[in-house]
C-alpha cells in the first residue's frame, strides 16, 4: 500500500489498491533458475539416506522474485508507509541507523570464543546497565527472543524461587488481572501454573479487595501489566504489590507498556520483583511483520541467582567473558540458575539495534519519548472523547481504550470501524482487546506522529461517526480501497487451506 | 496541545504514580547524534573478529552460508520490516502471502503436511515440540537423543521444568529401546555431530509405543537426504537460520515447526491460511486461532505471540531464489568440501575421523592433545574452530575433546588448506613435545 492516491502531509498513507500477485508456484516454469551457487554432483551421500521425495520447489528468475517480493510488500501497510495506531504494540518510527549499526554484527557466530567478540560482549554488557537503570531493577538477562517467552522465563524462575524456599510443591497457583493480554495465563499454563482470574475495579484498576481475597499460601505470583491494557497506571500499585508480597507471593512485571514510563517511573521503585522490555515495542526496533523481537527480562537482587546462563562477566581489565559457557573451561555447575532459554544473548540483531536507539536518545530522549507519547495520546483522545465512548473516565497515559458500544447499538461495530479507517487511508486500531470492554477500540499514536498525523487520524474517526449517524451499514462494506475485501476467516479455519497445491 | 488537553504539563497527566517514584534519574547519561551513534558502534563492532576475517569452521544448527544479495534487498523493504503482525488481513496480504508460501516452500522440502509460519529459533521449536508431543499424548516422559545438538537439549531441559516432564537421554541407537512410556522420541538427523543417522526404526518403535517421534533437522540437509515426512517423523523441527538468515551472533533466527495433518490442531504458533474475500477473490488470513493465545488464554497451546515472522519471509525469499537445483548445489558444496577435508585430516597421523558412520557437511575430529588445546592453538593462528569440549548441558561436558569441523559452499580450497597445514603443525609440534 505505497501509491499514495492524494497528498496528505504526514497523514497516513491514503492509497490506491495495487493489484494482488499469484503465488510463486503460479509464476515458475521448469528449468528457470540464477546463479547464486554452483558445485558440482557429489558422490558421498550413501543411497539408504539419499532423497528420494521429489523437491518440487519453484524454478523462478531472479528478477521474476524480486517483482514478486516488491509486489508482495506493496500490499503492506507498514510504519514506513503511515500511521500504525495499534493500542499496546507500540509501532513508533524505526531510525534507519539501527539497522545499518546491528549489521555490522552479522557475520559473528554464536559460538565464537570470547576473545573473537569483545565488542558484541561490551554491547551487551552495557545495554544490562541501562537496562537496569531504566526498570530500576538490578539484574539483566537478554536471551528471551520475545516478552513472552521472557514471562515463561519469569515464571520459571518463580518456581525455582519457591522451590528454593521449601514452598514450591504448594504454590501451585498465579494469578492475573482480567484487563491481562493473553500471553500472561498462556505463559502460566506452560509453566505448570492453574491461573485465576481477577477482576478490575470500576476505575480500571485491579480490584484489590477482590485481588486479596483470593491471595494465599498456595499462590506463586501475580502477573501486573503497569500502565495496564487500558492505558491506565494502577492507582494503588504499590498495596497491590504489598498486598501479593504478604502473602509469600512475587509481583512479575509485565512491560508492554513500558513507553508511558522512560524516566517518568520504574517498576522498581513501585514494588515488581521484575519486568520484561519489549524491545520491539519500547525500544523501536521493527516489528518485522510479527517478528522478530526480544524481551530482556531485568529483575531484583533476590531473583539474580535464578537467572538463565550464562552470564557476562567484565574483568578489572575491561575484558569480557562468561561464566558457564567459557569454552576454555570445564562447565561450571548451575547453581540455583534454571539453565538456558536461548543460547549466549539471545536476539542480539535485534539487542543491537535497541541499544543504538538507546544510545542515541540518553537520559532526556528517554523522557521526552514518554512525555510526547503520553501528550500524543491525551491530545488524540481530546480530539475523540465527545464523539465516542471513553471505556475509563482517567487521563490515560501512552494509549486508551474507546468503546464502540454506542456505534454498536446504531449498527457498527468496532470491527466495521476498523475497517472504515482502512478506507480512510490507515491503519486501524487494536480492536476488540481488551476483553473486558464491549467493542473495545484501543489506540496507540506513540511520540513519533507529528500533530497533523494526529489531527488526520482523528478526522478520519469523526468522519466514520458521522457517517455511523447517517448510514452505518455502509460500513458494513468496508474496506473498498484495500486490495481485497473482508476475508472469510471461519472458512478459513474450517476447511484450512494450509500450503499451496502442486500444479498436476 | 497542551492547551487542548486542559493541563499546564505533562506532569498534571502524571498524578496516578505514586510522587516519590516520578521522575527518578536514571542516570544513564546524555544522547548521540546519528554519527556519533554510528561511530561508537563501529568502535565496538572493531572489537570483534567475524567469520569472514579467516578460515571458519564452527557451524552446527548456525551456519555461515552465503547469502544471495536480492535476499537482504527484498527482505529490507520497509513494507515487510516494519508492518506489525497480520491482525487486518485487508492491510497485510503482503505479510500473509510471503509467510504462506513460506509454509508451503518449507512443507515440500521437509515432505511434511503442514508448517507454522515460525517460532523463535531451533531450540524453542525442540522444546515446543516435546510440549505438543505431551499434550497429543497425555504422557509427560520425553526421550531424546544424546546426539542432539547441546543447545537444543539445554533449551529443553530448562523448559521441561516449567510443566515438570522426565526428561531421558540415550543414545540415538537406543531410542526405540526407550519408547515405553514416552511421549515422543528426539532424534536428530544428522545429529549435532553432522552423522547420518537411521531415523525409520526410531520413528517405527514410537507409533509402536504410542508415541511420537520428532526429529530435528537441517533445511539444506533436506535437499540431499529423505526429508523427515519420508522417515516416518511426526513433528519436524529445525534452525531455518542457514536459509539467508544471518548469522548475527545467534539471532534473530528462525525456528522450523511440521507436524502431520492430524496433529494441526495441537500446533504452537501462528499459521496463515487461503480462503477468499467477500468477491470470492483469493486471499490469506491467520488461521486456526482458536489455539493461540489471545482467543484461549491459559488453554492455548503456546504462548507465542510475537514470532519471527520477517526470517520466514527471507527464508522463502532465499528458497525462492535458489530454487531446487541451487539449494541442492549449496548443500553439496558443504558435503564435498567437509569429505575432502575429512580425509586429508584424517591422514595426519594421530588424528582420526571419528563420527563412525557417514557424516553430511561437518565431521568430529579426534585429535592427540584434544580438541580444546587444538582450537585454541588454531585460534591462535587465525583459524576459528570449535571443539566439543565447549559443549556441555547443565554443567556436565557432552562427549570427548574432538574438533568439529563445518563446512559450507564458503568454505574455500584456501580455507582447506590453511586448516589442514596448521593441524598438521600443531600436531607434529605436540608430538615432539611428547616425545622430549
Amino acid at each position: 500500500m505505497t501509491a499514495r492516491s492524494r497528498v496528505v502531509p504526514d497523514a497516513g498513507a491514503r492509497t490506491n489498491a495495487p493489484a494482488l500477485e499469484p503465488l510463486l508456484i503460479e509464476l515458475a516454469r521448469p528449468g528457470r533458475h540464477g546463479r547464486h551457487v554452483r558445485s558440482a554432483e557429489t558422490t558421498e551421500i550413501p543411497a539408504a539416506f539419499a532423497r528420494r521425495a521429489p523437491l518440487r520447489l519453484p524454478e523462478l528468475t531472479e528478477p521474476q522474485v524480486v517483482r514478486h517480493y516488491t509486489h508482495l510488500s506493496q500490499l503492506n501497510y507498514a510504519v514506513d508507509t503511515g500511521m500504525y495506531p495499534l493500542g499496546s504494540c507500540t509501532m513508533k518510527y524505526n531510525p534507519k541507523v539501527n539497522d545499518r549499526a546491528a549489521s555490522l554484527f552479522a557475520d559473528l557466530h554464536p559460538r565464537q570464543s570470547y576473545r573473537t567478540t569483545q565488542g558484541v560482549l561490551a554491547l551487551a554488557y552495557e545495554l544490562e546497565r541501562i537496562l537496569a537503570k531504566v526498570t530500576g531493577m538490578d539484574s539483566v538477562t537478554l536471551q528471551p527472543q520475545a516478552g513472552a517467552q521472557s514471562e515463561f522465563t519469569a515464571l520459571l524462575m518463580f518456581k525455582a524461587y519457591h522451590a528454593k524456599r521449601g514452598e514450591g510443591a504448594h504454590r501451585r497457583r498465579m494469578i492475573v488481572p482480567d484487563s491481562a493480554h493473553g500471553t500472561n495465563p498462556a505463559s502460566a499454563a506452560m509453566c505448570g501454573y492453574e491461573v485465576t482470574t481477577v477482576r478490575s475495579d470500576a476505575r480500571g484498576n485491579v480490584d484489590l479487595d477482590a485481588l486479596r481475597a483470593t491471595l494465599g499460601p498456595d499462590v506463586a505470583g501475580f502477573m501486573l501489566t503497569n500502565p495496564n491494557t487500558l492505558g491506565l497506571f494502577e492507582e494503588r500499585v504499590r498495596e497491590v504489590c504489598d498486598a501479593v508480597h504478604a502473602a509469600g507471593a512475587l509481583v512479575y512485571g509485565d512491560g508492554a507498556n513500558m513507553n508511558a514510563l522512560l524516566g517518568i517511573a520504574r517498576p522498581g521503585d513501585l514494588g515488581f520483583d521484575c519486568v520484561h522490555i519489549n524491545v520491539h515495542k519500547t525500544f523501536s526496533t521493527p516489528h518485522g511483520a510479527g517478528g522478530p523481537g526480544a524481551g530482556p527480562l531485568c529483575v531484583k537482587a533476590h531473583l539474580r541467582p535464578f537467572l538463565p546462563k550464562p552470564w557476562i562477566v567484565k574483568e578489572a581489565d575491561g575484558t569480557y567473558h562468561y561464566d558457564t559457557a567459557r569454552e576454555d573451561r570445564d562447565p561450571e555447575p548451575l547453581g540455583d540458575s534454571i539453565g538456558t532459554i536461548k543460547q549466549r544473548l539471545g536476539n542480539f540483531g535485534v539487542l543491537a539495534r535497541a541499544y543504538t536507539y538507546m544510545r542515541t536518545l540518553g537520559e532526556a530522549g528517554m523522557v521526552q519519548t514518554s512525555e510526547d507519547a503520553i501528550l500524543a495520546a491525551n491530545y488524540l483522545l481530546t480530539r475523540l472523547r465527545g464523539t465516542y465512548q471513553l471505556a475509563y473516565e482517567r487521563a490515560p497515559m501512552h494509549e486508551f481504550v474507546l468503546s464502540a458500544s454506542p456505534q454498536k447499538r446504531k449498527g457498527a461495530s468496532a470491527l466495521d470501524i476498523a475497517k472504515g479507517l482502512i478506507d480512510e487511508g490507515f491503519h486501524p486500531s487494536s480492536v476488540y482487546f481488551p476483553l473486558i470492554v464491549p467493542e473495545a477500540m484501543m489506540i496507540e499514536p506513540t511520540e513519533t506522529e507529528p500533530k497533523e498525523t494526529l489531527d488526520a487520524f482523528a478526522d478520519a474517526l469523526l468522519r466514520i461517526a458521522a457517517r455511523v449517524e447517517a448510514d452505518p451499514a455502509s460500513l458494513h462494506d468496508a474496506p473498498r480501497a484495500a486490495p481485497l475485501r473482508r476475508l472469510d476467516e471461519v472458512g478459513a479455519a474450517r476447511r484450512p487451506v494450509l500450503r499451496w497445491q502442486q500444479p498436476r | 496541545m497542551l492547551a487542548a488537553i486542559g493541563v499546564r504539563s505533562v506532569d498534571d497527566l502524571l498524578g496516578a504514580i505514586p510522587a516519590d517514584a516520578r521522575r527518578p534519574s536514571l542516570g544513564i547519561g546524555p544522547g548521540m547524534s546519528e554519527m556519533e551513534v554510528q561511530a561508537h558502534l563501529e568502535r565496538l563492532a572493531a572489537m570483534d573478529r567475524s567469520a569472514g576475517d579467516g578460515p571458519f569452521f564452527i557451524g552446527g544448527a548456525i551456519q555461515r552460508r552465503y547469502i544471495p544479495a536480492a535476499v537482504p534487498a527484498l527482505a529490507f523493504r520497509g513494507e515487510f520490516l516494519t508492518a506489525y503482525t497480520p491482525y487486518q488481513p485487508e492491510v497485510s496480504q503482503g505479510t500473509l502471502q510471503a509467510v504462506f508460501e513460506y509454509q508451503s516452500l518449507m512443507a515440500e522440502l521437509l515432505a511434511m503436511d503442514v508448517v507454522n509460519s515460525s517460532m523463535y529459533d531451533g531450540s524453542s521449536a525442540v522444546a515446543e515440540a516435546a510440549f505438543m508431543a505431551v499434550r497429543a499424548t497425555g504422557r509427560k516422559r520425553v526421550v531424546v537423543a544424546t546426539e542432539v545438538d547441546h543447545t537444543y537439549k539445554r533449551t529443553l531441559r530448562t523448559y521441561a521444568r516449567g510443566p515438570e516432564l522426565e526428561i531421558v537421554e540415550v543414545p540415538s541407537a537406543a531410542l526405540a529401546a526407550s519408547a515405553d512410556a514416552a511421549a515422543c522420541l528426539i532424534i536428530q538427523h544428522p545429529d549435532a555431530f553432522g552423522t547420518l543417522v537411521s531415523v525409520r526404526p526410531t520413528a517405527d518403535a514410537a507409533h509402536a509405543a504410542g508415541a511420537l517421534c520428532v526429529q530435528v533437522t537441517e533445511p539444506h540437509a533436506c535437499a540431499l537426504l529423505e526429508p523427515p515426512g519420508g522417515l516416518g517423523a511426526d513433528i519436524a523441527v529445525g534452525e531455518g537460520q542457514p536459509l539467508g538468515i544471518p548469522m548475527s551472533y545467534g539471532g534473530p533466527h528462525l525456528g522450523i515447526f511440521a507436524c502431520r495433518e492430524a496433529l494441526v490442531r495441537q500446533m504452537p504458533g501462528r499459521i496463515a491460511g487461503q480462503t477468499l474475500d467477500a468477491d470470492g477473490t483469493r486471499g490469506f488470513v491467520n488461521t486456526l486461532q482458536t489455539r493461540e493465545q489471545h482467543i484461549r488464554r491459559e488453554k492455548a497451546t503456546s504462548n507465542i505471540c510475537t514470532n519471527e515472522a520477517l526470517a520466514a519471509i527471507v527464508a522463502a525469499i532465499y528458497m525462492a531464489l535458489l530454487g531446487p537445483e541451487g539449494l541442492r548445489a549449496a548443500a553439496r558444496a558443504g558435503v564435498a568440501r567437509a569429505h575432502a577435508l575429512a580425509a586429508r585430516l584424517g591422514d595426519i597421523p594421530g588424528c582420526a575421523v571419528a563420527n563412525g558412520a557417514p557424516f553430511f557437511d561437518r565431521f568430529a575430529l579426534r585429535v592427540p592433545m584434544g580438541g580444546w588445546a587444538l582450537s585454541d592453538a588454531l585460534l591462535a593462528r587465525g583459524i576459528q574452530v570449535e571443539a566439543t569440549a565447549a559443549h556441555h548441558v547443565d554443567g556436565s561436558r557432552v562427549g570427548r575433546d574432538d574438533l568439529i569441523v563445518q563446512c559450507t559452499e564458503l568454505t574455500t580450497d584456501a580455507d582447506a588448506d590453511a586448516l589442514v597445514d596448521a593441524v598438521g603443525a600443531i600436531v607434529r609440534a605436540g608430538e615432539k613435545v611428547l616425545a622430549r
